[in-house]
């Protein structure tokens, strides 16, 4: 491998599925550790099928997926939570009748040692969630369970951080939240890949973008290049 | 009044044997989704090891009890291995049915060693405490126990549930099997675990129930039905659930017998299973059905 900037994620012309036709056919995606890399198209496109093939949920059928260089295509999810991947589906991600900080314990599963000082720093990013640790996660607000479910994602202390739709179902004031909160993360040199519903905010604040349609690439850009090109405004982002 | 009373405790008794099958069958249900049929009979094998333990050794019912559990957790186990894990990824109407098939085999198989006929773990009649503070209220010392460590056991199993990793990942695996995956819990060593206490408190139940009356190949089979009313009643997949749900089906299968012949105890545990399932399918305690 010969980069300055470490590749992280290097997902090479992917093709599978869920067993029947492909539904990936040929798509391309790559992450740095210092960016936040967005994946929009239009529904059916293939956006969450390709996180899911990435962390091994889908079968890969041709294609590689590499991790710091090292090939871990269709890889159990278990061997990607120890590489380094943290991955929060769209849904149901967090364990409704477990406690915040029960939640984040389950994260953490596969840590060796004492998980306090990793739930401090949920916590500390997450204030909000240190106040309500002994609530079932199941009574939260939509908000507030997608705090849980990253905070569980991060108590591994993950390299890249994958999220399906982070603010799915959220108020416009607690999307901006959101996207302020993944900012964050990624300022700690954690590497962000998500798909995104709400392509104009989270194209604003993403390093690149990739336009999947089909279950290909279509566009590959940076995040403002993608949002000033017309094509793409029009096909995806609702003019 | 002293009816009622008396007929309380006998529901006591009766409740404490149908929890500690209920949080089993429950469990389960949560982790591996399915009902599992074989469990009456997982009581029944663990009431006759126990037996062996007190024929052999000459262990009393009470010494035989944990080494009842521990033989039955591992048959348990061995039984997943064998069967249950080969079938796993199908769909849970076939291990539901390969689970009715390893009820046939292993009644057949009580029936091969220990034989078919009636069977006690001690002769002679124990002679009930009489209180007669409460109007000669009789209690058996027997009872007391088997409600006593009825009541250790939930308290271990609910320790087990939330203040142990293991428990908890327990708890997360039946609440989101997909993000318990996604977390990196490894389901294989959850499962497993699952049947040491699935299997460990069959083989309480099943013991109790040999304790209270008597063994019989078709013992556990027969307790099976009010044994899965608890674990609906409670909400199923809810081993909390499990306990109140074996309690209310007990007590109400004995205090049934005021009214009605004590032959349609087990009507009693099918009618409210029946009227749950219409009116509260998800169970007193939000249930995973």
């Amino acid at each position: 491998m010969s980069s300055s900037t470490t590749t992280l994620l290097d997902a090479q012309d992917i093709y599978g599925g869920y067993g029947g036709a492909d539904i990936l056919k040929g798509t391309n995606l790559r992450a740095n550790a210092d960016e936040i890399v967005v994946i929009v198209g239009p529904n059916g496109a293939g956006k969450s099928t390709a996180m899911k093939a990435i962390f091994g949920l889908v079968k890969v059928r041709t294609g590689k997926v590499l991790f710091q260089g090292e090939d871990i295509t269709n890889a159990k999810p278990e061997q990607m939570v120890r590489r380094g991947i943290a991955y929060v589906p769209q849904e149901q991600n967090v364990f409704p009748s477990l406690t915040v900080q029960e939640n984040l314990e389950m994260g953490g599963y596969l840590m060796t040692g004492d998980l306090k000082p990793r739930m401090e720093k949920v916590y500390d990013l997450f204030p909000k969630l240190a106040e309500r640790r002994r609530q079932p996660a199941g009574l939260m607000s939509g908000g507030e369970r997608q705090l849980v479910a990253m905070g569980r994602a991060l108590m591994v202390d993950p390299k890249l951080l994958m999220l399906d739709e982070p603010t799915a179902g959220l108020s416009p004031k607690l999307i901006d939240e959101t996207f302020e909160r993944i900012k964050q993360i990624n300022a700690q040199g954690i590497g962000v890949l998500m798909v995104e519903q709400n392509a104009k905010q989270a194209l604003a604040i993403a390093s690149r973008g990739y336009v999947l349609a089909t279950g290909a690439n279509r566009h590959e850009d940076t995040g403002p290049n993608l949002l000033a090109d017309p094509e793409v405004a029009e096909m995806f982002l609702g003019g | 009044m002293n009816d009622i009373l008396q007929i309380l405790i006998y529901g006591m008794v009766l409740g404490s044997v149908l929890s500690m099958g209920a949080i089993g069958v429950s469990m389960i249900f949560g982790i591996l989704r399915f009902a599992h049929f074989a469990h009456g009979d997982f009581m029944t094998l663990g009431a006759y090891i126990g037996l062996t333990f007190i024929g052999v050794m000459g262990l009393s019912p009470w010494f035989a009890l944990p080494a009842a559990m521990v033989g039955m957790a591992v048959v348990a186990v061995v039984i997943d291995q064998l069967l249950y894990r080969r079938i796993r990824r199908t769909q849970p109407v076939i291990l539901l049915i390969s689970s009715f098939g390893m009820a046939l085999i292993l009644r057949s198989l009580i029936q091969l060693i220990w034989g078919s006929e009636n069977q006690t773990y001690a002769s002679g009649i124990q002679f009930p405490w009489r209180l007669d503070v409460l109007g000669g209220l009789r209690i058996k010392p027997d009872h007391v126990w088997i409600v006593l460590i009825s009541l250790g056991l939930v308290a271990g199993v609910h320790l087990f549930l939330t203040r142990t990793r293991m428990g908890k990942a327990m708890r997360a695996m039946s609440d989101n099997m997909d993000l318990a995956l996604v977390s990196g819990i490894p389901a294989e060593r959850v499962i497993i675990v699952t049947w040491i206490i699935g299997g460990a408190l069959a083989a309480a139940a099943g013991v109790f129930l040999g304790i209270d009356t008597r063994l019989h190949p078709v013992m556990g089979w027969t307790t099976l039905l009010p044994v899965f009313a608890a674990a609906i009643l409670g909400g199923i997949g809810r081993p909390y659930g499990a306990i109140v749900g074996g309690m209310i089906i007990g007590i109400s299968m004995e205090m049934s017998t005021l009214f009605i012949s004590a032959a349609y105890k087990p009507a009693v545990a099918f009618a409210i299973m029946v009227m749950m399932l219409i009116f509260r399918p998800q169970g007193i305690f939000k249930g995973t059905l």
